[in-house]
């Protein structure tokens, strides 16, 4: 089944694209949390101490350069805490990298912050509702915001909803009373409604059920095949990164440890360990993502890095 | 890497051709089409968020009734106190007009800051911000929903805090009263723009950092006296207050029956088309500058 009338919105009509150009592109974008400091010992007035400044701030997205092209999808893969979200809102235009620059089509999120806006949309791990309204209210709140008429908004609410497997009497009843998964269903229809060129997807599948999650999948396929989007998603789930993204990029402690495509990482990993087949890319996240705990010591000590790994793994088995 | 190549020169032609071919078909009509609809937008959403919440309306609207109530009565019961050539009609309507502009205030102040609280909670507030709209449409949006909330819910406990009196409205000129209340509510809008600002920074404690900022531009405003009474140091602040012309305007209307083209009315209007055209700006730049700081900070999120 088609995306139902799925018309490029009618904000992009006045928005110069060129079609050659990358979608997304990120050059040396950089993040730091501070946490601010009781105010207690601010007024102690201690003299700034730089370890204590480091410990404070958190480095959350280091230097990162990422390009994607126009209909690419893209994966961000890494840990908890590794800097997936951050990046994703640098490019939704939610927070003012400190360094780098990062570009949609050409057009600067800081500086073309309007023109951005226009051309993506974003799906967050939370739902994000005003959970006492309908999915009807949220979407049709959602869609006036970016110039739809009420008539077609309604249309292609209830359309978008029911392809995403929403029964007709939820569509008018309370939010809060869904499933966390049909609540992230109802978030996924926010984002497709508006038809977006780019489209940044922060943990979609969370929560949904294995055929929902492939029905999403499907979708997001979609969008790109028929719409020409670009899509940039960031997942937990190893099978999906490997059946939806052309590419993927690991992350760790805002770095890019390694990025192409699945099947080059997998061969990759099993040359380094020396295995004839592929490995899963189950595998592949937990080598990347496990670099930064060997150290030069482990090395020398076990030989090679490759050794020295193994010695990580078959430690952390032993604790669990 | 391709990183940031320049699109090539004839592409650039054909852009340019393009959007000047867009601008003669009316961008700006289109433009104003598109806020238009964003402004419409958080008029509904607000009026479906005030039908889904309508018993805590209720709950509110007793909650003001009680404290009107309780001031008014203070009026009723001035002349046991020994205060004999008192017309108790004029001092009981001096208080009630008092309480109306203040629960007018609270209401279309709430009206903005609350929903700031109430995006941050519920996390809508990412979504907000990354919307192709201005923060203008945004907040002036939010605003006419709350103005018009407030006039309703301010006439309702009017009704009910007058049911318990005897008042002579006789001179009441209701058009002057109407007046006064728009042109103040432009002030209060730049305002209550302004204290939004307190929920957007501080996760935790914002919206009741509003409540004192309502409190305070109240009590330099003589809701329930004459402001001379007031320490000399604190009279200066009167006339910066929007709150103070608007009492005096809708006294002048309701107690005297002054039309809207008195000098008593004028004297109280064209302060508030100053502060009106100055606060609403003020206001939006303040929000500006707060956003861009919780931007940079990620104070956006919801938990931190
Ligand atoms: N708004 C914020 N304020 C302060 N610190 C933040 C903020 N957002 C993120 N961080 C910190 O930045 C780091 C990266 O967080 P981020 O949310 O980007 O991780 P993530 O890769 O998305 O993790 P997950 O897989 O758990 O979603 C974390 O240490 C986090 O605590
Ligand atoms: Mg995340």
């Amino acid at each position: 089944m088609a995306i139902p009338d799925l018309v490029p919105a009618p904000l992009l009509n006045t928005i110069a694209i060129d079609p050659t150009s990358d979608a997304i592109v990120i050059a040396g974008a950089t993040k730091v949390f501070k946490k601010s400091r009781p105010l207690l010992s601010r007024l102690r007035q201690h003299k700034g101490n730089v370890e204590d400044e480091r410990k404070r701030n958190v480095l959350a997205v280091d230097h990162i350069d990422l390009t994607v092209k126009r209909r690419e999808i893209v994966g961000i893969l890494g840990a908890n805490g590794s800097g997936k979200s951050t990046l994703i809102r640098m490019l939704s235009t939610l927070l003012i990298p400190d360094e780098g620059s990062v570009s949609i089509f050409g057009y600067d999120v800081v500086k073309d912050e309007a023109t951005v806006q226009r051309l993506i949309n974003r799906v967050s791990v939370e739902a994000s509702f005003f959970k006492k309204l309908s999915p009807m209210e949220n979407l049709l709140y959602a869609a006036r915001l970016y110039n739809m008429s009420g008539a077609d908004a309604r249309r292609r609410i209830r359309a978008i909803l029911t392809r995403l497997g929403i029964k007709p009497e939820r569509i008018d009843a309370p939010l809060e009373d869904m499933s966390r998964g049909m609540q992230q269903k109802v978030a996924i229809a926010r984002a497709f409604l508006t038809s977006p060129i780019v489209l940044l997807l922060d943990e979609p599948t969370t929560g949904l059920d294995p055929r929902s999650k492939i029905d999403v999948q499907h979708f997001v396929n979609e969008l790109r095949d028929v719409h020409d989007a670009t899509i940039l998603i960031t997942t937990h789930d190893m099978d999906e990164a490997d059946a939806l993204c052309d590419r993927v990029a690991i992350i760790d402690k805002g770095r890019i440890v390694v990025s192409g495509d699945t099947a080059t990482l997998k061969r990759a990993v099993a040359d380094l360990r020396g295995l004839s087949e592929p490995v899963s890319m189950n595998d592949v996240f937990m080598h990347y993502t496990a670099s930064h705990l060997i150290t030069e010591e482990d090395v020398q000590r076990y030989g090679s890095w490759e050794k020295a790994f193994e010695a990580l793994e078959a430690q952390r088995e032993e604790e669990e | 890497m391709e990183a940031g190549r320049k699109p090539s020169r004839r592409w650039k032609r054909n852009a340019k051709r393009k959007n000047k071919k867009n601008k003669e078909k009316g961008l700006l009509m289109s433009a104003l089409i598109h806020q238009a609809r964003a402004s419409y937008a958080f008029f509904e959403r607000n009026w479906n968020l005030t039908r889904r919440y309508w018993a805590w309306e209720i709950v509110w609207l007793v909650y003001n009734v009680a404290n009107a109530l309780s001031i008014t009565f203070l009026g009723a019961s001035a002349q046991s106190w020994g205060g004999k050539g008192i017309d108790t009609n004029r001092l009981i309507l001096y208080l009630l007009i008092g309480t109306s502009v203040w629960s007018y205030l609270s209401v279309t102040f709430e009206g903005v800051t609350d929903l700031i609280t109430m995006e941050r909670w519920e996390g809508t507030i990412e979504y907000t911000f990354m919307a192709p709209i201005s923060r203008f449409t945004h907040l002036v949006g939010s605003c006419w929903y709350a103005i018009a909330h407030g006039l309703l819910f301010t006439f309702l406990q009017l009704l009910v805090v007058g049911s318990f009196f005897h008042l002579d409205l006789g001179k009441a000129n209701y058009g002057t009263a109407i007046f006064m209340l728009l042109i103040g509510s432009v002030s209060f809008i730049g305002f209550g723009i302004a204290a939004s600002v307190l929920p957007l920074l501080f996760t935790e404690r914002g919206s009741q950092m509003s409540y004192i900022v309502r409190a305070l531009l109240l009590l330099v405003s003589g809701v329930y006296y004459d402001i001379h009474v007031m320490p000399a140091w604190m009279q200066p602040l009167a006339q910066l207050s929007p709150a103070t012309y608007v009492l005096t305007g809708l006294r002048a209307g309701i107690l005297d029956g002054a039309p809207i083209w008195s000098p008593i009315v004028w004297n109280s209007t064209w302060p508030l088309i100053i502060i009106g055209l100055l606060s609403v700006p003020l206001g939006i730049y303040i929000f500006h500058i707060a956003e861009r700081y919780a931007k940079r900070t990620g104070k956006l999120k919801r938990n931190g």
